[in-house]
């Protein structure tokens, strides 16, 4: 079990993250998500006790980052974003070294290599250098180094950056295998890889945490609007017109127009079906109706929202600042 | 113990896997065995010329004009090799960022810097050991002193570990190895020099550069004595740098 009660870093004078708070349970994998510099490699940085926080507490299985910082260390594989390896070593020489890093009983090392070599793919490789492995096979040595040992908890940062479309699925199999028997923390900009994998997801923006949920519940609670796809039989610019009419209806544009039918793309209020609406007001106006489907609100787009909200908030306040300054 | 054990193999394992290590060790080598090789030829020039003299004929002897001429400038060889040593420990870790991995490893920082430390001081004894054999062999054209032998090369042992735990430690602060040798190479040199400055500065100062020089210490091993106070100052000098390193990797640890 991992806790994280206000927990913040200051780097100098700049906060890499702020009263982050979150908790993820026994054997629960949780997506952490935010963009590039929101602060989720300074969290696991100081959840894997590689950096100390300037504030708050992080516990893993009980246990307080600060002052058991070795115990907390045997409990846990890190794999690193960019995947950090020793280059000139041979695979099977870097899993031995793990291994020996890690306190595996010398006696089990070699049943533990095989193990943890199998579990990945690696056994192919074991007498390669490093350096001459391909991306995927270097990922799949990071990932089989955070496995050495069989850590009960897992944070791994982008741990499908830079594989092939089945390096990637194989990857995904291997985590969601990980579920009921280890904790894990999922950093990852592949959204469609969080709504797959992960029972529960940490979005994290400029240093604080925005949104914690089920993927399902988020894209239920936080989609700002309902979407559908219509494809009428008619101009590209009167459906627009016609159909932006229509109650609730927010926006209309084109996605695609051939052969004298038009693909749109309608939103509208989140609450509100308007695809009765819209099919009733293509019917009256005498155009043939070939397709209308609602379209579901993605985890990208409840992520790029939640962000995008963040930083209007922040503009908003900004702008309220400066105006009392200037009163 | 385990992780520092593993620290050390991986080390060793990353000297012998590169060319680093071999090309320094032969570097080491030729040099010594030109310089052993120079003192041998003056020892018979010197000797020729004093069976003429009985006089100098009897102040004469390999100790003096061969086995501590060849010790100091290995001492020399030394102040140029170890920063090559030195230079990869933490600045590739830091460069390659497996640093990040190393330190979240159930492995403490001391059994880390220790590790590392051991790998390159054995790497230090492996290349006086390999001068040995020449040395062997001034036993079968001569009495050198052996005293004044294991003296001399205790005080040059000392002195590399010495120069080794700086090197680790100014590595520590940089992630490019040749900043890291160079910066090496010029701080050992200034503690090597730093008793030159003392009739200068004159008292209190004076007798504190003399007290703080490597030559200074080393001196008296070369003459074949092992005082506790030279002991304590190397043993001093490398404490303090591998506790500098330590500080080092902490400072690391709190930039993230």
């Amino acid at each position: 079990m991992i806790e994280v009660e206000g927990l913040t870093k200051y780097y100098g004078r700049l906060a890499a993250i702020r009263d982050v708070n979150f908790r993820v349970e026994s054997g629960e994998i949780v997506g952490f998500l935010g963009p590039n510099g929101a602060g989720k490699t300074t969290t696991m940085r100081i959840l894997t006790c590689f950096s100390p926080a300037s504030g708050g507490v992080a516990r893993i299985l009980g246990m307080d980052t600060r002052d058991e910082s070795l115990k907390i260390r045997e409990k846990i594989g890190y794999l690193p974003e960019n995947v950090p390896l020793y280059e000139w070593m041979r695979v099977k020489n870097y899993l031995r070294f793990v291994a020996q890093a890690k306190h595996v009983p010398s006696g089990e090392r070699s049943k533990e290599i095989s193990r943890v070599a199998e579990s990945v793919g690696l056994e192919q490789v074991m007498g390669k250098l490093i350096r001459s492995l391909s991306k995927g096979y270097k990922q799949r040595v990071g990932l089989a180094q955070a496995l050495m040992g069989n850590p009960p908890i897992l944070i791994l940062d982008e741990p499908t950056i830079g594989l092939d479309p089945k390096q990637i699925r194989e990857i995904r199999h291997l985590i969601k295998s990980f579920s009921h028997n280890r904790t894990v923390i999922l950093s990852t900009h592949i959204l469609p890889e969080v709504s797959q994998v992960c029972d529960r997801v940490v979005i994290i923006n400029k240093g604080s945490i925005v949104a914690e949920d089920t993927p399902a519940n988020l894209m239920r609670t936080h989609g700002k609007y309902s979407r559908a796809q219509v494809i009428v039989r008619a101009g590209e610019s009167e459906a627009i017109s016609l159909l932006s009419q229509v109650p609730g209806v927010r926006s209309v544009s084109a996605s695609a127009s051939l052969n004298g039918e038009s693909s749109l793309l309608i939103e509208a209020a989140p609450e509100m079906d308007v695809r009765p609406d819209l099919a009733r007001a293509v019917f009256e106006s005498g155009w043939d109706l070939l397709e209308l489907k609602s379209l579901q609100v993605s985890l990208e787009d409840v992520f790029i929202d939640l962000i995008t909200e963040e930083a209007e908030d922040q503009e908003s306040s900004d702008d309220g600042d400066r105006k009392e300054a200037a009163v | 113990m385990t992780g520092l054990v593993a620290v050390f193999r991986k080390e060793m394992a990353g000297y012998f896997t590169s060319p680093v290590a071999y090309w320094v060790i032969a570097c080491f080598l030729v040099i010594c065995g030109f310089f052993f090789w120079a003192n041998i030829s003056f020892m018979s020039l010197v000797s020729l010329q004093a069976m003429n003299n009985p006089m100098i004929a009897e102040r004469i002897n390999l100790t003096d004009v061969v086995v501590r001429p060849l010790l100091q400038n290995m001492g020399i060889v030394l102040l140029f090799v170890i920063p090559l040593l030195t230079m990869r420990v933490f600045s590739e870790e830091k460069k390659s960022g497996s640093i990040e991995l190393l330190l979240t490893y159930p492995i403490s920082d001391p059994a880390v810097v220790l590790g590392k430390y051991f790998a390159s001081t054995l790497l230090l004894l492996i290349m006086l050991a390999a001068t040995f054999p020449s040395m062997l062999l001034l036993f079968g054209i001569g009495e050198p002193d052996p005293g004044s032998m294991f003296a001399g090369y205790l005080g040059l042992f000392f002195m590399g570990a010495a120069f080794i735990a700086l090197g680790i430690f100014v590595s520590s602060l940089t992630e490019n190895q040749i900043i890291s040798a160079s910066l090496t190479f010029g701080s050992a040199l200034l503690f090597w020099i730093l008793s030159w400055t003392s009739t200068i500065l004159g008292e209190p100062w004076g007798a504190l550069t003399k007290q703080l020089s490597i030559l200074e210490h080393l001196d008296s091993f070369y003459k074949g004595l092992i005082s506790l106070q030279d002991v304590t100052f190397f043993a001093l000098f490398t404490a303090f740098f591998l506790f500098l390193t330590l500080r080092s990797l902490e400072t690391h640890r709190w930039r993230g």
